[in-house]
């Protein structure tokens, strides 16, 4: 037998690494390059109106008096949409990762999935024919009964085509997204701490917030901030529901205007200035989803001390 | 602060899979007492029915009897939530909660039930489990940092703390040292000394060294073959069982001549 000597360069073992680590780095450059590029063309395509006479954009009072009712109307439908679907996505997935039997638990699981085959433009139709129909009478009584808050302000829109059907609308949109996430992150629950919280005596309510929520906490929100980026970012849902509007506080009445449906309503008849307008509008959509990303990153890195993973 | 255990003819199932074939056995309080067998005779399934943890996994039941000074834990309205309360365990691998800090980790168990406790109470309990665990002096200055933060040693004495914190009256532990090197053992065996004036200790050990230093009392377990149940062998003082046992397969095992 002889020995091999240290310095033979195996050529055929060693092609296979080189082709697939430069395989993984074209992979990752091109994730980048492809940011890069739709944040140039955002920007460059947006320069025209952010840079027009103010007398020149839509509404005659420049870009910024133009966008801002949008954007603080796309947050409030996201918001909506979130406060909704979180706790029932959070419940609902706690259910099928620790309280259902396993076959009950294995259905509903598909079943939610399924939701999230439903193409968007379905759950508008759904919302602008029956449920902004069927929950007018709500409003109405929220109007009557609860207009000392300034959001549920009267009088109610009789269509129920308003910002807060909308938001209920995204949120079916988002719960599957945020409920099979978090299901996947509460099945993953290191058996060794649920069963140290048992061991404890901890009822299995006490279990889940003592060991599962904690473990799963970073993935939740990274579900949250998934969800909430669909939510940002759907349009034709919102655009079908939504009688749009000024800026208005109330919830119930018609009025408000997300980013995403703005763009998709005048794009087709837009031309010149308007497209550019349109454009920075994305500009700005994407620019929120962005900072949205980032602080869930800060959230989740914020606690990495206490994340188990150490 | 301690009761015995006396099991009755108990049977454990796994679905209809019979894992540990009428087990009885006295467990004197006070004491400490040692299982050891071959890899799946069902020693540790045998020990987590003494606080019902064999609940957790899916299809497990026993038949017979467990009585807690008397009290059989299988009776009818027991809840496991409170047999778990008093009967404390240790796991095999260190588990502190990872997003608790130190100090957390020993409150954990004795916040439940919507217990509350005042802070002054909750740092004498702090410092008594501690010690009692024989931590204090290396934690006492970073209490609010995580507990994953300590060496494997140090964060299985952290769930020692945890579980005496609560007061139990038995603490059953699985294999508490297995990943542990041997200093570490070392001074969780030290500790379990300590344990004993107080209550009633019942481990699980592949280490028969360590059964015959720990343990006042001995039960060998063993099993005929795969698929086979478990079967305990025999009980008795661990200087007997180790030196004079009177079954022929305990001494095979414990001489080191098994299989």
């Amino acid at each position: 037998m002889t020995a091999t000597p240290l310095t033979s360069n195996q050529g055929a073992a060693r092609a296979g690494d080189k082709i697939f680590s430069g395989a993984a780095l074209a992979a990752g450059c091109l994730i980048l390059a492809v940011l890069f590029g739709v944040a140039l063309f955002l920007v460059v395509q947006a320069i025209p109106a952010l840079t027009a006479p103010a007398a020149e954009i839509q509404g005659g009072e420049g870009f910024f008096a133009y966008i801002w009712p949008i954007v603080i109307g796309t947050l409030i439908a996201a918001a909506i949409a979130l406060v909704i679907a979180t706790p029932i996505s959070i419940g609902v997935a706690l259910f099928i990762s620790h309280f259902a039997p396993r076959r009950l638990a294995a259905g509903l699981g598909y079943v939610v999935d399924l939701l999230a085959a439903i193409p968007s433009v379905i759950y508008g139709a759904w919302g602008a024919a029956f449920l902004a129909k069927e929950i007018s009478p709500a409003y109405n009584w929220l109007a009557a009964n609860m207009a000392w808050l300034p959001i549920f302000q009267g009088p109610a829109s009789a269509t129920g085509k308003t910002i807060l059907t909308a938001g209920i609308v995204l949120s079916v949109m988002v719960l599957p997204i945020i409920t099979s996430l978090s299901r996947e992150i509460f099945l993953q629950t290191p058996k060794l701490h649920e069963e140290a919280a048992l061991a404890l005596g901890a009822t299995r309510w006490e279990m889940i917030k003592m060991s599962v929520l904690p473990f799963a906490r970073p993935g939740i929100i990274s579900a949250v901030m998934l969800g909430l980026g669909r939510a940002l970012g759907e349009t034709m849902a919102v655009a079908l529901v939504l009688s749009s509007g000024a800026l208005t506080a109330s919830l119930i009445q018609s009025g408000n205007q997300t980013i995403a449906a703005e763009i998709a309503l005048n794009f087709p008849e837009a031309s010149g200035l308007k497209v550019s307008t349109l454009i920075a509008a994305g500009l700005v959509l994407f620019v929120i989803t962005l900072a949205v990303n980032m602080i869930a990153r800060w959230i989740i890195t914020r606690h990495k001390e206490f994340s188990g993973a150490n | 602060m301690s009761k015995r255990i006396d099991v009755k003819d108990l049977n454990v199932y796994y679905g209809d899979f019979l894992a540990v074939e009428d087990v009885t056995i006295n467990i004197e309080a006070k004491s400490v007492t040692a299982f050891i067998g071959p890899s799946g005779c069902g020693k540790s399934t045998f020990l987590r029915t003494l606080n019902r943890m064999h609940e957790v996994l899916p299809g497990a039941r026993v038949e017979g009897e467990v009585l807690l000074d008397g009290d059989n834990l299988y009776g009818p309205g027991v809840d496991p939530v409170t047999v778990r309360s008093q009967i404390g365990m240790v796991f095999q691998r260190p588990n502190p909660f990872p997003t608790m800090s130190i100090r957390d980790n020993v409150l954990a168990g004795v916040k439940l039930n919507n217990k509350k406790i005042s802070k002054g109470e909750a740092d004498v309990l702090v410092e008594r489990s501690l010690k009692g665990a024989n931590l204090w002096n290396e934690v006492k200055d970073r209490l609010e940092k995580p507990g994953s933060g300590l060496s494997g040693g140090q964060q299985q004495r952290l769930c020692i703390a945890r579980a005496i914190a609560v007061e139990p009256q038995v603490i059953l532990m699985d294999e508490p040292c297995s990943a542990l090197d041997p200093i570490s053992t070392l001074a969780i065996e030290d500790l379990i000394n300590e344990l004993k004036d107080q209550y009633t200790v019942v481990i699980v050990t592949h280490n028969m060294q360590q059964a015959a230093r720990v343990s006042d009392r001995t039960a060998f377990f063993n099993i005929a073959g795969t698929g086979k149940p478990g079967k305990l062998i025999e009980v008795g003082d661990t200087h007997t069982i180790f030196s004079n046992p009177s079954q022929k397969a305990t001494e095979d095992y414990v001489s080191g001549r098994f299989g």
